[in-house]
């Protein structure tokens, strides 16, 4: 008997019993499924993080101050950190205050989370450029001109359906000019980054934040590479201009984006890792349910398998049917769980699009073919080497 | 000419010293080409052991047995499968038809695992299940059919390699009055065309169709009587008449 012949006695044996092969390859296909698309989820929310983490600039520092120490962060202190002697590698320096305030626009009203003061600088270092419009001049920050560039949230909230670019919006009770729009940011995190507006920080100053301390400054290296020279450059220089509070503790601290993207990464790895441990749990109870649906066919088969044996089916011929039945199953339901997944994976699930890991794919479908490979064959296997008349009468 | 069985002091045992159980005590019998053998006792009488033995499903615990001339202990498990696909044709008290699978196929079987093409195959097995009346159920499958339909499926699937011998244990043990005697006629008219047929049954008016009848009593044969066989009415005559 030659082996497409197996092939089509196997085939006959999967069609004969539809329901239970339904049911093993659908166990499978859940398993497999599963796992694949848990990894997606788990690597698809680490990318972005990622991605919005890189966003931010990975060549930027971010200063901020603890607060404790009395003056803290000033424009002076900016000042001092643009200094091509002591810190070369410094690109841009950026001073930020940020206030919230109530933007309102004919009636209507859009309370902002940030309204951000600051320099011309801003926009490339916090790599935040301007869709339409334009953004403000030095000359703007240097005559605190009230003009203000603002996020597509913003824009959505005050001008739905106009341009705003030229319209003008009250903020603290006095009127800015919107001169741009922020292009969109892709953001899948908690914070929305486009409610957000930006103004000269002299104005800012003037209407809304006063003269008090900067809430943070923006670095800019000239390179990705150089990031960690100049924050020890930047170091030294903060050292001087803002001493240690009186308990020795520093007064500033320096936000590096590189650091935030390792720590964010080590985050969602582990976020992937818990994921995977859950998907690889469904995977084991589904490889228990092909199991327990090979094993129980098992007294049919082996009576099947008695009267094959009594009709002169030599056993070579019976055991690989049964296992190319067994392969069948697990390979067309592996093949239908990751045609799922797949097809899963282009629609986001709980707000994070999946990105799919290759080798999950791989594992996923490995695990499962092996399961229902074993536990298929195996009981077919002892079965064939019964005499046929134990065969016939096993129960 | 060998016989077609030959079986020497044949012992089976069943578990060991105390709970020892001896299904066959030393049993020894031979069936030549053509003859029609009925087997009787009652129940626990080894007739099943002994037919289990003759089919090559199971092995004696000691003891030889020939079939066709050849030592059944010898052969690899190869050549047992060979065996059992070319030599017998074996009839089960239950059937034993391969359930959601069609008549046909169902009588294919054996043709299958003996390497014949799909076409040639399909031939053979339509005219087996003609030769036991089923050809226009060829396509229904086991539950679909009546007890003694079923079985006349067994016996075309006993009979389409062509075996030199034909094994049947209790063929009418399930089977109703009516069923059985289709069943019957069909063993009838294969003796009367030179197949050799061993029947197992605790009917008597089974055992009356063979012409050999064997008694079997606690693992021992009791008796072997040569008998003139009933109901094979023109049948037989008609045979007769191609004899001589």
């Amino acid at each position: 008997m030659n082996f497409p012949e197996i092939v089509r006695f196997a085939l006959r044996g999967v069609g004969a019993n539809k329901l239970r092969s339904v049911l093993t390859m659908l166990g499978i296909l859940i398993g497999v499924a599963a796992v694949i698309l848990l990894v997606a989820v788990g690597n698809g929310s680490a990318q972005a993080i990622a991605t919005r983490i890189e966003a931010l600039g990975t060549n930027t520092l971010t200063v901020l101050s603890t607060g404790r120490a009395a003056g803290g962060l000033t424009m002076k202190v900016a000042d001092a950190l643009d200094d091509p002697v002591l810190a070369p590698g410094v690109r841009s320096v950026t001073p930020v205050v940020s206030a919230s305030a109530t933007l309102t626009h004919e009636g209507a009203e859009h309370r902002i989370s940030s309204f951000v003061g600051t320099t011309p600088s801003w926009f490339t270092a916090s790599n935040f450029p301007v869709e339409t419009g334009a953004i403000f001049t030095d000359d703007d920050e240097a005559q605190a001109r009230r003009v203000v560039v603002i996020g597509q949230t913003v824009a959505e909230e005050l001008f739905s359906g106009v341009d705003p670019v030229g319209r003008q919006v009250t903020a603290g009770g006095a009127l800015f000019t919107v001169t741009g729009v922020l292009e969109e940011k892709s953001s899948a995190g908690f914070q929305d980054v486009d409610d957000i507006a930006v103004a000269p920080i002299s104005a800012v100053r003037q209407v809304l934040a006063g003269y008090g301390p900067l809430t943070s400054i923006l670095v800019e290296a000239d390179d990705s590479s150089q990031v960690d020279l100049v924050q020890s450059e930047i170091g030294a220089i903060l050292n001087r201009k803002i001493p240690a509070g009186s308990d020795g503790a520093a007064a500033y601290r320096i936000q590096n984006a590189s650091q935030l993207l390792a720590t964010q990464t080590e985050t969602a790895g582990t976020f992937t890792t818990l994921l995977g441990a859950v998907a690889a749990i469904s995977l084991l109870v589904g490889g228990i349910g092909i199991t327990n649906i090979m094993l129980v066919t098992v007294t049919e088969r082996t009576r099947e398998i008695g009267i094959r044996k009594a009709l002169g089916a030599p056993r070579r011929v019976i055991l690989t049917q049964f296992l190319v039945e067994a392969t069948l199953l697990s390979v067309i339901g592996g093949g239908l769980g990751v045609a799922a997944a797949v097809l899963g994976s282009r629609f986001p699930i709980v707000g994070v699009q999946p990105v799919i890991v290759p080798s999950s794919i791989a594992l996923a479908l490995g695990v499962s073919v092996l399961i229902g490979l074993f536990f298929g064959g195996l009981p077919a296997a002892r079965a064939a080497r019964l005499r046929p008349i134990d065969a016939l009468r096993y129960e | 000419m060998h016989p077609v069985l030959d079986v020497r002091e044949i012992t089976k045992v069943y578990g060991e010293s105390d709970t020892e159980v001896r299904a066959l005590d030393g049993v020894s019998l031979r069936v030549d080409r053509g003859e029609y053998v009925a087997v009787m006792g009652p129940s626990g009488s080894g007739k099943s052991t002994l037919m289990n033995i003759l089919g090559c499903l199971d092995v004696p615990t000691s003891g030889a047995y020939l079939l066709d001339g050849v030592e059944v202990s010898r052969l690899s498990d190869e050549q047992l499968a060979l065996a059992r696909n070319r030599l017998i044709g074996f009839v089960f008290q239950a059937f034993n038809l391969i359930p959601r699978t069609s008549a046909v196929a169902n009588v294919e079987l054996p043709l299958a695992y003996s390497g014949m093409k799909a076409a040639e195959r399909h031939r053979r097995a339509m005219f087996s299940l003609d030769l036991v009346g089923l050809a226009d159920r060829a396509d229904h499958e086991p539950h679909q059919l009546s007890g003694g339909q079923q079985q006349r499926v067994a016996v075309a699937r006993a009979l389409v390699t062509e075996p030199a011998l034909l094994l049947a244990d209790e063929p009418t043990g399930n089977l109703d009055s009516h069923a059985t005697e289709e069943v019957l006629a069909v063993f009838d008219d294969l003796n009367a065309a030179g197949r050799t047929i061993v029947i197992i049954t605790h009917e008597d008016e089974v055992g009356a169709r063979a012409d050999r009848l064997i008694r079997l009593f606690d693992g021992r044969l009791t008796s072997d009587t040569r008998q003139e066989p009933t109901g094979r009415h023109a049948l037989a005559l008609h045979a007769a008449g191609e004899k001589s």
